[in-house]
């Protein structure tokens, strides 16, 4: 198994921060551009799902998967977006985008005082145990 | 075991066959009294809750009927406005019903056109090489499941998350396709499919699926 990748969106379309581990593919532009194709995607997705959806939704959009690789979303109440890519075979990514929020999202950069909120995060700290929490997981 | 419903896109992204198999109703009905205790707002010409979620009704759900009357967009039948009606505490209690809008045709149109450049973008942010695009969508009340073609033509199918084999049910979709859409001489590509057979055909096996699992047909 394998983490591709980590994105995590403001509410207001900022990457807050963006950390590879196995990635092949280089999509061919810059980290700005891919950003925003990628929150474009996922906002529209959102609002595929709400429209399409025969029953009302609740956490509405949860994943999806293409050949490669799985696309796993979690919005906090916020407007955090957390999106991680892993491959196939990992099941239910969404208790670890949870204990990313509530462990290393919150700890470190919620209750640090020096970090800007909806601005790129900086901290080295954060940087290392979100390292650890996703090395450390069954899905590495 | 439900599916609720099979849409076919061509290759130029354009809804070609819609078919709405099982869509559950989403309706509720109840007396308020004055003041309203949900806040409702008017946009795309439909009123809409906008917040108070209360006994089923829920926000985004659509007011359909005013005291039995049906309402069409702001105004029922006699050209009363609704929100005006609302306002005036003489025409409490009022019994009103919402429903969870329904698409129309034009909206699936739509979202036909949206799902495709999804599925280019899911490829091309993929950090894999040569990589596909959406399969599987899933939300917590349906998953999607998306069957491209090597013709291009794309076949999705909305159903219930614990619905399984619908990958399967996707390529017999498609062998009906070939056969009582291509195979019909009146049928032109990329134009919308109106082929009797075809319908009865993916009508019975879409029920067959539902009462008795992928495995038998």
């Amino acid at each position: 198994m394998t983490v591709h990748n980590l994105y995590i969106f403001s509410r207001n379309c900022t990457l807050l921060y963006y950390a590879e581990w196995n990635r092949l593919n280089k999509s061919g532009m810059t980290k700005e551009e891919e950003a925003k194709l990628m929150y474009g995607m996922l906002f529209s997705i959102k609002s595929f799902i709400n429209k399409i959806s025969p029953l009302d939704p609740k956490d509405g959009f949860l994943h999806y998967k293409t050949s490669k690789y799985t696309l796993n979303y979690l919005e906090t109440p916020s407007g955090l977006k957390f999106v991680l890519n892993t491959d196939n075979s990992a099941q239910n990514v969404r208790g670890l985008l949870q204990q990313l929020y509530s462990q290393i999202y919150v700890e470190y950069v919620i209750k640090n005082p020096l970090c800007q909120l909806n601005e790129p995060i900086q901290s080295e700290l954060f940087k290392n145990k979100l390292d650890e929490l996703v090395k450390s997981s069954p899905y590495f | 075991m439900v599916i609720y419903g099979v849409y076919i896109v061509s290759k130029s992204g354009g809804l070609i066959f819609n078919h709405d198999h099982n869509v559950p109703k989403v309706e509720t009905e109840r007396t308020f009294t004055y003041p309203l205790d949900i806040q409702l707002n008017y946009e795309n010409k439909k009123i809409v809750v906008a917040f108070g979620q209360k006994d089923g009704i829920k926000v985004g759900h659509v007011l359909t009927s005013v005291n039995k009357n049906p309402v069409n967009g702001r105004e029922l039948d006699d050209g009363r406005d609704v929100l005006d009606m609302l306002s005036n505490a003489e025409n409490f209690p009022i019994l009103l019903k919402f429903s969870r809008s329904k698409m129309t045709t034009n909206e699936k149109i739509f979202l036909a056109s949206m799902f495709y450049p999804l599925f280019a973008i899911a490829s091309q942010l993929s950090p894999e090489p040569k990589c596909s695009g959406i399969e599987v969508l899933e939300a917590d009340t349906f998953r999607l499941y998306c069957y491209q073609t090597l013709t291009g033509v794309k076949f999705m199918v909305v159903a219930e998350p614990t619905q399984a084999g619908m990958d399967i049910l996707l390529k017999r979709v498609y062998e009906l396709y070939a056969d009582y859409a291509l195979k019909n001489p009146f049928y032109s590509l990329e134009m919308p499919i109106r082929c009797e057979l075809f319908e009865t055909h993916l009508q019975t096996l879409l029920e067959t699926v539902e009462k008795s699992g992928i495995s038998n047909v």
